[in-house]
């Protein structure tokens, strides 16, 4: 506006005061006074002497009256000149001030700003990162095009900037650029490729949005990352969330084919989600051709525990990709999380109703345990009760009508009128979609027609009238009812409908239809335009039906029409006349026009009015409007064939690092088996034992490779605090902690639904699973936290090999900390050190969170051979039947020892339908019987698995075996050493542990024994072979140290064996466990005396 | 115009704010992209006389060139100017977060407050958006970036010179951590935590629950030093039905355990919101015995209400009000309360009625007549009946903490745990 005016300062630099004078008084802008001019003036240069001055106090006064002025909307760009010195101002109060303004009126004073840019270049090589990033924030925000050079500069520096929080500055630069100057679009893409691969979640979110601003159409961007986003998501912050989740959505529906089937009838798939897994799995072996793709699954399953997130938009948008993507049977899950939204504010209330209204339409069932959430209260706005007046209509059916109904009772008698219109409306659909009940609502209308309120009456004449148009039965007696109210209702639509329904019904009611018209006719000139076109129609139904009474009215009425004012009016007056009144200019069409006033009218439908919003992707603004908004994506339909999934596929290096659960086992097996749903899972129990051991051999080997890292990790981070080396490491450090944590929910839901859903049916989740991945991705984690900061530290150096990057020992990454940061000296280069030692002290707050967090399940150390009789092949009439136990964990249940049962079938005969019969388990106890084999051919035998929850107790699981004609009652007692799980500990912790469990909590035994026996291997074997321990290594040659968890409740067990002088040792084991522990240790110690 | 030609391609998100008061002045605008003219308001304004109170103002409206999203929180309303698509939840919930971190640091959410200081907001408003998307929204990184005013650092200032801005990047804002501030340093170490639960119910005519369940949250005041991990279990952690967390629990952990684990953040919070599933019986407090009874063609009725207590596990109900919001034609109302005081607005034609405590063997009642509009007709639907109570020392749904373990730091923290039990919608309807 005013920098035309302003232009010829430019070469002053806007230093002087005196000219600036001038200047304001030329420019005072229309906003800033009426009658005030002299003082305003005078104001603003007061403001421009404090700003001249030397005091910072003077000058940070001045800024905040005039960013008081920006507030409030008045104009204060004539002190541009003045302000824009002070960018440099050390004051970093008054510096963000300036910042406020500049970025407000930069792009009005364009050739001004200019001078603030060299400050802003100076500040993106500031060694602090929260300077480089504010000077980056500032500098994008400058509308002014002359700088886009520049700002793309920057932009790409600060891409590969060390500090994340300046990564995510330079994603959001991104769109401003982008928004300044489309042309950049290409090099643009080529930052946000860069960026989309970075790990930190701090910048996912944020480049995730400068995606969906700049290219949402390079889905190809996307393959390669797409596994690590929907890995990183739990820890994103909630903005990020809602922008990735929504860009993820889309991306599903183009890359995967439908997991929707034709016959996914709602209500089944609704009981088959409250199933058990084995029913399930039954199910969809009949039904299901179809596989989802990992990738597929991996989404859906990892969005899910954000569905407890305390921001509504998260829930809300995982609900959207729920109902988009999943399949229909899974959906069920969101509605409990919406329901629950209802609680929060108005606004969110609105929106939510919204979409569950869209989503009742199709899938009732999903809603329906809810019903009463619903209800109304008299205190809700009217636009909440008429939405959620919408969903309860949609909720109807024949079993909750009667309930319904008699709610609606009392809304109807709202004093909110309008609620109760609607709520008439609603009767009436209920009426015309329910057939049971569609006479008591007729009846229940009609009693409304004597309220004494006029809106009431009014709208249920109108609904009335819909309704009996559907149903042209005998109603005559309504009729005669409503042709009595024309005398008292005053509402036009409703005076129009009953003349409407007496017209199209005029033959039903002879005698009073003609009287309503004589009646009509007296009024005509004083009624409402639609009451006059109803009654011309009236006549015209009577004229053609009942010419002889009519006749004379009718015309009467033709004539008032036809002078009518409105023409509306006049032309239906002619084109009646012309049509029915028989004279010698009347065309052919008279001869029907019985046929065209008295046709059969198609009967209106009455519906929802969010029937037609369910095009538009839930939870945008475009379904909340019912309009396509500018800038909404279309969620493409699925393909018909998924294209090729291998693009997501990530080279080995890098999935090995990044997220590596998910991404080892990709490369160790293919990916289907791994991924594959649980339900495939169970139904390959055949195969189980195999792959169980893979995904055991999958943890072992990782903990095996971090298992070390883990302390050296630990270490090398604190050391890195210790040399101040800087915020990095140590932030790194502090995000391996909370990932410790975080990752937990990945883990968990990369367990597969299975387990979501066990949880939720038996909620019989266990303590050990979680400790083993807790302490499995806490390894991860804290791998990762020494590999991570590499790439940054090298990416700064100017290398630019991503491959090269994940190889540098960890070493290496301090020295380069070193390089880069000691030459800075400035204390505010290193903003944090004074925080070390808390940090510090939450590591191991981490660390101390759960005693099981320094817990890692390993692989057995040795997997005895040995096997057990389950049943003679005597006693078993030919099926002869062994047990022993594979020392896996249990892929039925966290807290499930599995057993591997070899059936035989000795007889020469087949044995049909083998399977598990009546248990007799002890209380708490539970079993996973395997699935019945259907024969069993003379010789041949078969291994299977199931899994007992032993609760942690040697007592004897006794069931039934049963084939076809006979059952066998057999049972399984566990030695005490297969009730334990293996896990991998540092000596360290070990002790730790074992400090913790002194005092009841320790047996002890002295054992006396040849001296050969106490070699270290032989040691290892005696005791292996008797419990599933695993070792610990020790660091002294006499104490040997073995660990293991309990399977049911994750109870520590510690055994020691400490060599003594002599022949003698000391085998203590510490454990909460006293019982299993005073028996290992007594079958251990038989074994360590023996030779 | 001299202004350069907006890019024709607009950016998503939040474009404008403007803070509009009750009686529809803008007192403060902030634009984080290109000025939007206040003008565009004015579709909110015509929307707002539309609709018939400012509950019923739409949050979404639609006009010619942008989109208005907005909220109405403490008597003010927050529009923000949207140009493209963006999920409607993402901008009401960021108001609604803009309106709870001036909470937090004013004390209050009004315009005064907010007018008071100004330079603070726009220095909120300005860390909390970038280019329209959020950046730092957590309430502890903010206090570390702008420190909230207190009277004596207005002084301190004043004299000194110093500022309210902090000068180095909350560790926060970089760590997976975000919601806790580093070098937290207490002398008492102390934590907190009420569990808050409120019955909503829809009682009928008759006395029968039409609906009921209970809604709960856990709100912590954490004053630990350093950084304590601490886990909190509960005797009956089944009673959850649905549960919404602080991003500090550890979800894993819940899941497996049911116990809440989480390095909190430094000071008050909400740990987690739930709801006990409406299978579960529902305990209804107390009871409404009413009669309330207009005549036909004549200009007054009776109103007489008794208030007994129920279900109430042997604890004093208290702090009882009930507000009725009687129909238009009552004219004034003529009561005498056994106890407490009432009050009736004959504009609003809101009655409200303070009872207090309910001592059993007197229970409180409200008898009186009603004068109505003469020869209107008389009301017909009896107006509902809102009741507020509150119940100290008692967690309706049976939930209890059991204990609290704080791992990490070495000192012994002072625990305490607080149960209370309020009417939340609870609404009786005659």
């Amino acid at each position: 506006m005013s920098s035309n005016s302003f232009a010829y300062n430019e070469q002053s630099g806007g230093g002087e005061a005196a000219e600036l004078g001038q200047e304001a008084t030329s420019t005072i802008s229309p906003s800033g006074a009426f009658g005030l001019f002299s003082s305003d003036w005078k104001k603003n240069e007061d403001l421009k002497q404090m700003l001249e001055s030397n005091k910072d106090s003077a000058k940070l006064d001045a800024m905040k009256r005039i960013v008081g002025m920006i507030a409030k909307g008045k104009n204060a760009s004539e002190l541009f000149p003045a302000v824009v010195k002070n960018v440099a101002s050390k004051n970093i109060e008054i510096k963000k001030l300036v910042y406020v303004y500049l970025v407000r009126y930069a792009e009005e004073q364009q050739d001004l700003a200019l001078l603030s840019i060299s400050t802003f270049q100076r500040a993106l090589k500031d060694p602090n990162q929260l300077i480089r990033a504010s000077a980056l924030r500032v500098l994008s925000s400058i509308r002014v095009p002359i700088i886009v050079p520049i700002m793309m500069l920057a932009i790409k520096e600060a891409s590969a900037d060390l500090s994340p929080y300046v990564r995510k500055n330079a994603a959001h630069a991104i769109q401003k650029l982008y928004s300044l100057d489309p042309e950049q679009k290409e090099m643009l893409i080529e930052v946000i490729e860069k960026l989309l691969k970075d790990k930190s979640t701090l910048v996912a979110g944020s480049v995730v949005m400068a995606f969906e601003e700049v290219c949402p159409d390079r889905i190809d961007l996307i393959h390669r990352n797409y596994r690590k986003l929907c890995n990183l998501l739990v820890d994103v912050e909630e903005w990020g969330q809602v922008v990735i989740i929504h860009m993820l959505t889309r991306y599903a529906r183009t890359q995967f084919v439908s997991p929707w089937r034709e016959d996914d009838g709602l209500e089944d798939n609704e009981k088959n989600f409250y199933e058990s897994d084995d029913e399930e799995k039954e199910k969809s072996d009949k039904k299901r051709p179809y596989t989802m793709d990992p990738d597929h699954r991996l989404l859906i399953r990892n969005t899910k525990p954000l569905l407890q997130s305390r921001n509504a938009a998260v829930v809300m948008a995982v609900a959207q990709l729920y109902w988009h993507i999943s399949p229909k049977s899974e959906a069920g899950v969101i509605s409990k999380s919406l329901v629950r939204l209802l609680r929060s504010n108005r606004e969110v209330q609105y929106i939510v109703l919204q979409n569950i209204a869209t989503m009742s339409i199709q899938r009732k069932g999903m809603f329906e345990p809810y019903l009463k959430s619903f209800y109304v209260r008299s205190t809700d706005p009217t636009m909440i009760k008429t939405l959620k007046l919408e969903i309860l209509t949609n909720l109807a059916n024949e079993a909750n009508i009667s309930t319904l109904l008699r709610e609606f009772q009392t809304y109807v008698k709202s004093q909110d009128k309008q609620f109760a219109a609607a709520t008439i409306q609603t009767i009436g659909r209920c009426a015309t979609s329910i057939t049971e009940v569609t006479d008591t609502c007729l009846n229940g209308l009609v009693c409304l027609l004597s309220n004494r309120d006029e809106i009431v009456v009014a709208e249920s004449v109108v609904v009335i009238k819909k309704l009996l148009q559907m149903q042209p039965a005998q109603h005559g007696e309504i009729i005669k009812h409503m042709a009595k109210l024309l005398d008292s209702i005053t509402v036009p639509v409703a005076r129009a409908s009953i003349l409407w329904l007496i017209g199209e019904n005029c033959e039903r009611v002879p005698k009073i239809a003609p009287d309503v018209l004589r009646k009509m006719a007296k009024t005509f000139t004083s009624e409402d335009d639609l009451v006059k076109l109803q009654i011309l129609n009236l006549g015209a139904k009577l004229y053609l039906t009942n010419s002889k009474q009519t006749k004379l009215l009718t015309q009467y009425i033709l004539n008032l029409g036809k002078y009518d004012q409105n023409y509306d009016i006049r032309d239906r007056t002619r084109f009646i006349r012309q049509l029915i009144v028989p004279n010698e200019k009347s065309g052919a069409l008279s001869k029907y026009a019985k046929k065209i006033f008295l046709a059969q009218k198609p009967a209106p439908l009455l519906e929802s009015p969010f029937k037609d919003r369910d095009h538009f992707q839930l939870g945008t603004l475009s379904h909340t409007l019912n309009i396509k908004a500018s800038g909404y994506l279309e969620l493409s339909n699925w393909p018909e064939v998924a294209p090729d999934p291998s693009v997501r596929n990530v080279e080995v290096i890098e999935s090995a690092k990044e997220w590596t659960p998910v991404g080892k086992s990709k490369k160790e097996k293919p990916a289907k088996k791994f991924y594959s749903e649980s339900e495939e899972e169970e139904a390959e129990e055949e195969e189980s034992s195999d792959s169980s051991s893979d995904s055991e051999g999958e943890s072992g080997s990782e903990s095996g490779d971090t298992g070390s890292s883990s302390e050296d990790s630990s270490e090398d981070s604190s050391s890195g605090q210790e040399s101040e080396t800087g915020s990095e490491a140590e932030a790194e450090g502090k995000r391996a902690g909370k990932r410790n944590s975080r990752l937990k929910r990945k883990s968990d839901s990369e367990d597969g639904e299975k387990k979501n859903e066990k949880s939720k049916t038996s909620e019989s989740s266990s303590a050990e699973s979680s400790s083993m991945e807790e302490s499995s991705s806490g390894s991860e984690s804290a791998s990762e936290s020494d590999n991570e900061p590499v790439p940054r530290k090298v990416a700064q150096a100017k290398e630019r090999k991503p491959q090269q990057e994940r190889h540098p020992p960890p070493k290496d990454v301090f020295l380069l900390d070193l390089d880069d940061f000691n030459p800075v000296s400035t204390p505010v280069a290193l903003p944090t050190p004074a925080l070390s030692p808390s940090l510090i002290a939450d590591l191991e707050g981490l660390n101390l969170s759960t005693s099981s967090s320094v817990i890692n399940v390993s692989t057995p150390v040795f997997v005895p051979t040995k096997t057990h009789e389950l049943l003679h092949r005597m006693s078993g009439k030919g099926l002869a039947a062994w047990y022993c136990f594979p020392r896996q964990p249990c892929i039925f249940g966290d807290k499930m020892v599995s057993v591997q049962i070899t059936l035989k079938n000795t007889s020469d005969r087949k044995i049909e339908n083998i399977h598990i019969g009546e248990k007799k388990l002890p209380v708490g106890m539970q079993m996973h019987v395997f699935h019945p084999i259907d024969s069993l051919e003379p010789e041949g035998s078969v291994t299977v698995s199931v899994g007992i929850d032993f609760c942690d107790s040697t007592q004897t699981a006794c069931f039934q075996l049963c084939t076809k004609d006979d059952c066998f009652n057999v049972n399984i007692q566990p030695p005490v050493g297969e009730l334990l799980l293996p896990v991998a500990m540092s000596e360290k912790d070990f002790k730790k542990e074992r400090g913790m469990l002194t005092g009841m909590n320790e047996t002890s035994a002295t054992v006396i024994a040849a001296p050969q026996n106490f070699t270290p291997s032989m040691i290892l074997q005696k005791v292996v072979n008797v419990a599933n321990l695993g070792a610990v290594p020790s660091g002294q040659d006499n104490v040997h140290r073995f660990a293991a968890k309990t399977v049911h409740s994750g109870s520590l067990m510690l055994v020691t064996v400490e060599l003594k002088e002599g022949s003698t040792a000391q085998l203590i084991i510490n454990t909460e466990k006293t019982l299993i522990g005073s028996v290992l240790l007594r079958e251990l110690k038989p074994v360590l005396s023996q030779g | 115009m001299s202004r350069p030609s907006r890019a024709s391609n607009t950016t998503k998100m939040i474009h404008s704010l403007f803070l509009i008061n009750c009686s529809g002045d803008i007192f403060l605008e902030k634009h984080w992209k290109s000025v939007v003219s206040q003008s565009v308001c004015d579709y909110f304004f015509e929307a707002q006389e539309k609709a018939a109170d400012v509950e019923n103002v739409p949050p979404v409206i639609s006009t010619p060139h942008h989109y208005l999203i907005s909220i109405y929180r403490d008597k003010l309303f927050f529009v923000s100017v949207i140009q493209t698509e963006v999920p409607p939840l993402f901008v009401i919930e960021f108001l609604h977060r803009v309106a709870d971190t001036f909470q937090d640091y004013f004390g209050e959410c009004s315009e005064a407050a907010i007018k008071d200081n100004v330079v603070i907001v726009y220095e909120l408003l300005e860390e909390m958006l970038d280019n329209g998307f959020p950046l730092a929204t957590e309430s502890n990184i903010l206090k570390e970036l702008i420190k909230p005013p207190t009277i004596l650092r207005s002084v301190v200032n004043s004299i000194t010179g110093s500022s309210n801005v902090g000068d180095t990047l909350p560790t926060g804002q970089l760590s997976n951590i975000p919601w806790r501030r580093a070098g937290v340093k207490y002398t008492n170490n102390e934590a907190y935590f009420d569990v808050v639960e409120e019955i909503d119910a829809i009682i009928d005519k008759s006395g029968s629950t039409v609906f009921a369940e209970i809604q709960g949250v856990i709100d912590a005041c954490i004053k630990l030093s350093g950084m304590p991990d601490l886990s909190l279990s509960f005797m009956n952690p089944r009673l959850l039905d649905d549960v919404s967390f602080h991003p500090c629990i550890r979800f894993k952990r819940w899941e497996s355990e049911r116990v809440l684990s989480f390095i909190p953040p430094d000071g008050n919070f909400r740990l987690i919101s739930y709801r006990v599933s409406s299978q579960n019986l529902v305990a209804i407090p107390v009871y409404v015995k009413h009669s309330i009874s207009f005549k036909e063609n004549s200009s007054c009725g009776r109103f007489d209400i008794t208030i007994g207590p129920k279900q109430n596990m042997g604890k004093t109900i208290e702090g009882i009000t009930v507000t009725v919001h009687m129909p238009k034609v009552v004219l004034n109302m003529n009561l005498t309360p056994t106890q407490g005081s009432y009050t009736f607005d004959p504009v609003t034609k809101v009655l409200a009625w303070d009872v207090g405590k309910i001592t059993p063997q007197k229970l409180p009642s409200l008898k009186g007549l009603v004068n109505l509009q003469s020869g209107a007709p008389k009301p017909e639907e009896n107006p509902s009946l809102n009741i507020q109570f509150k119940i100290q020392q008692l967690a309706i749904s049976g939930l209890k903490v059991n204990r609290l373990d704080m791992y990490g730091e070495k000192y012994k923290p002072f625990k305490g745990v607080k149960y209370v039990t309020k009417a939340g919608k609870f609404q009786v309807r005659t």
